[in-house]
C-alpha cells in the first residue's frame, strides 16, 4: 500500500448569504485545504435592469432609481446622474446650490466609510467599532433628514440646483458634527486602528501592484491603497472641489491595511472640505426653472465623479426626446470585484474575509 | 495630445480609423472592428500615450447596429481617447481586448450578457448578471420584457 495520501480540492460556496459578502454576493471557493486555489464571484442577485428601467422613464422620474444603486451613498449616485444631465443640456447651477451638493456629496462619503470601518471590524471579529461608526453615522442621517426628510434614499438633487435650501440650524449641527467626528477618530484608531490583532489580520494580505491595480480598471480607495494618486475630484475637477483645499488620501503598500488606511483618511479630509465649504458657501437663491419633462439635445455624454468606491461614470445618449436613449452606469465596485480573484488567490480562506471587507463593495450597485 | 493619437494610430493602421470626431474635447475614432485590438495595443504600449487605464466599455443598439464604445485614460497625464466600432446587429463580434488590459474581463462579460456582443478570445465569456439560461439581452432596443 502507498503511504502517500490522497488530497483533492474542495469547492465551497460562499453565500449567497453570508454576514461577511456584505449582501448577496456567491463566491465559489476552490480550497486546497484552507488555501484558496481559485475564486469565482458570481454576481447578479440583485440585478434590476435599471439601464432599461432607465429608457422607459423621464430624466427626472430616473433620479430616485438614482439612490437605490450604492444605496450607501446615495447623494453621490444623485450627484453623478444630475451632472450628467446637466452637462448634456447646459443647464446651470448656482453657485450655492454647488455648495450644498459638496457638503452632501462628502458627508455622505463619511456616513460611507464609517460603515466601511464597523463592517471591517466586524469582518475580523470586532464588534465594538461597528457601534462606534454607526453611532457617528447617525449624526449625519439626521443632517440629512432634517434638509430633504430622507435618511437613506434621498432623491435630493435636481437638474440644476437641489431639491431644497439648508434647514434653518443646519450650519451649527453640521460644525459640531465635524467637531465631535475628528474627536472621536482618535478614539477609532484605538479601538482599531492601532489593535495589534487587527494589524495582523489586514497588513500584507491580498497585496495588488499600482501597475496591476490600474490595469484591472480598479478604482477609488481600493487603487489609491496601491498607491495611485487618482482621483476624479482631482483629475478632472466639478462642481467646485477646485475652490477647496483638501489632499487626495494614498498609501503605497497595496494591501488590506493599506485601503482601510485610505479611507480612514479620506474621512478627515471629506471634514476639511464640509467644514470649508460651511463656511465659504455664499448666500443667494436657489431657485432651479427647469421644467419636470426636461427634453435634452440630441447627442452623448460622459460625467463621472468621484463616489465613496471610485470612479462612477454615467453614459448618457438622448435621441432629442424627454427620455434616455441610453444610459449605462460604470459602477467602480462592480469593476474592482473583478479583481478580486486576482488578489485572493493564495490566501487562506480566512483572509478571504478581510480582502473582500478591503474592497468595501455595495451589492445595489455591483448588480444594478 | 489628441492630434497625436490620431496622427499615430493613422500611421501605424491606415485603414484602421473611418472617423475622427471630438465630443466634449474628448477625442472620438470610428475603428474598422477587425483593427481594434491592434489599435488597442498600440495606444497601451506606445511609449507617449500609453493608455493604461480602460475607464468603461459600453455598448448602444442603434437599431441597425451595435457600436461598442471603449474609454481609454492615461492616468498620469489624464489624456482621453474614446474608440468605437459599429458590429453587425445579427451577429454581433469584435475581438476582446482583455489581453491588453484585464479590467476588460467583467466589463465585456457585462456587455455579453446584456447586448449579446461575442467578445472573441475572452477566456470566460459567460453571463454575468442574468442567471446563465436567461433569454435574449435585455438592452437590446427590440427585447419584449417578459411578465
Amino acid at each position: 500500500m502507498s503511504s502517500r495520501i490522497r488530497t483533492e480540492l474542495v469547492e465551497i460556496n460562499m453565500g449567497p448569504q453570508h454576514p461577511s459578502t456584505h449582501g448577496v454576493l456567491r463566491l465559489e471557493v476552490s480550497l486546497d485545504g484552507e488555501v484558496i486555489v481559485d475564486l469565482k464571484p458570481d454576481v447578479g442577485y440583485l440585478h434590476r435592469g435599471i439601464e432599461k428601467l432607465a429608457e422607459m422613464r423621464t430624466y427626472v422620474q430616473f433620479i430616485p432609481i438614482t439612490d437605490r444603486l450604492d444605496y450607501l451613498s446615495s447623494m453621490l449616485q444623485n450627484a453623478a446622474y444630475v451632472g450628467a444631465i446637466e452637462k448634456l443640456g447646459q443647464i446651470e447651477v448656482p453657485e450655492r446650490a454647488e455648495y450644498i451638493r459638496v457638503i452632501m456629496m462628502e458627508l455622505n462619503r463619511i456616513a460611507s466609510h464609517l460603515i466601511f470601518y464597523g463592517a471591517m471590524g466586524l469582518d475580523l471579529g470586532a464588534t465594538t467599532p461597528f457601534l462606534y461608526g454607526m453611532r457617528e453615522r447617525e449624526d449625519i442621517l439626521d443632517l440629512f433628514e432634517m434638509t430633504c426628510g430622507a435618511r437613506l434614499t434621498y432623491n435630493y438633487f435636481r437638474p440644476g440646483g437641489v431639491a431644497a435650501d439648508l434647514p434653518a440650524g443646519f450650519y451649527q449641527k453640521a460644525k459640531s458634527y465635524i467637531k465631535k467626528q475628528r474627536e472621536r477618530l482618535a478614539e477609532y484608531d484605538d479601538l482599531l486602528t492601532n489593535n495589534q490583532i487587527f494589524i495582523a489580520r489586514m497588513r500584507g494580505v491580498g497585496v495588488i501592484s499600482a501597475e496591476e491595480a490600474i490595469n484591472y480598471s480598479m478604482s477609488g480607495p481600493t487603487l489609491r491603497g496601491s498607491g495611485v494618486a487618482y482621483d476624479v475630484r482631482k483629475a478632472d475637477p466639478y462642481s467646485v472641489y477646485d475652490k477647496l483645499d483638501w489632499d487626495v488620501a494614498t498609501r503605497p503598500e497595496g494591501d488590506s491595511l493599506a485601503r482601510y488606511l485610505v479611507r480612514m483618511q479620506e474621512i478627515r479630509e471629506s471634514l476639511r472640505i464640509v467644514e470649508q465649504a460651511l463656511d465659504i458657501m455664499p448666500p443667494g437663491k436657489l431657485q432651479y426653472k427647469t421644467p419636470l419633462r426636461l427634453k435634452l439635445p440630441e447627442g452623448e455624454v460622459y460625467h463621472h465623479i468621484e463616489s465613496s468606491r471610485g470612479d462612477l461614470g454615467v453614459y448618457l445618449v438622448s435621441d432629442g426626446s424627454d427620455k434616455p436613449y441610453r444610459l449605462k452606469w460604470r459602477a467602480p465596485s462592480f469593476i474592482n470585484l473583478g479583481a478580486l480573484s486576482r488578489l485572493a488567490k493564495g490566501w487562506k480562506i480566512a483572509d478571504l474575509v478581510a480582502i473582500l471587507g478591503s474592497f468595501d463593495i455595495v451589492l445595489g450597485e455591483v448588480d444594478r | 495630445m489628441s492630434e497625436t493619437t490620431e496622427s499615430t494610430v493613422r500611421k501605424a493602421f491606415p485603414e484602421a480609423v473611418l472617423d475622427a470626431s471630438e465630443i466634449d474635447g474628448v477625442l472620438n475614432l470610428k475603428l474598422a472592428a477587425n483593427f481594434l485590438l491592434d489599435v488597442c495595443r498600440l495606444l497601451y504600449s506606445h511609449d507617449d500615450l500609453s493608455f493604461d487605464y480602460l475607464a468603461d466599455i459600453t455598448a448602444i443598439d442603434w437599431r441597425d447596429r451595435i457600436e461598442v464604445v471603449y474609454r481609454l485614460t492615461n492616468l498620469a497625464t489624464n489624456a482621453k481617447v474614446v474608440l468605437r466600432v459599429d458590429l453587425d446587429r445579427n451577429d454581433p463580434q469584435v475581438e476582446s481586448v482583455s489581453s491588453v488590459w484585464k479590467g476588460a474581463e467583467w466589463q465585456e462579460r457585462e456587455v455579453y450578457d446584456l447586448m449579446g456582443v461575442r467578445f472573441i478570445g475572452h477566456p470566460d465569456l459567460r453571463r454575468i448578471l442574468l442567471p446563465e439560461d436567461w433569454e435574449g439581452h435585455p438592452l437590446r432596443k427590440d427585447y419584449v420584457i417578459p411578465d
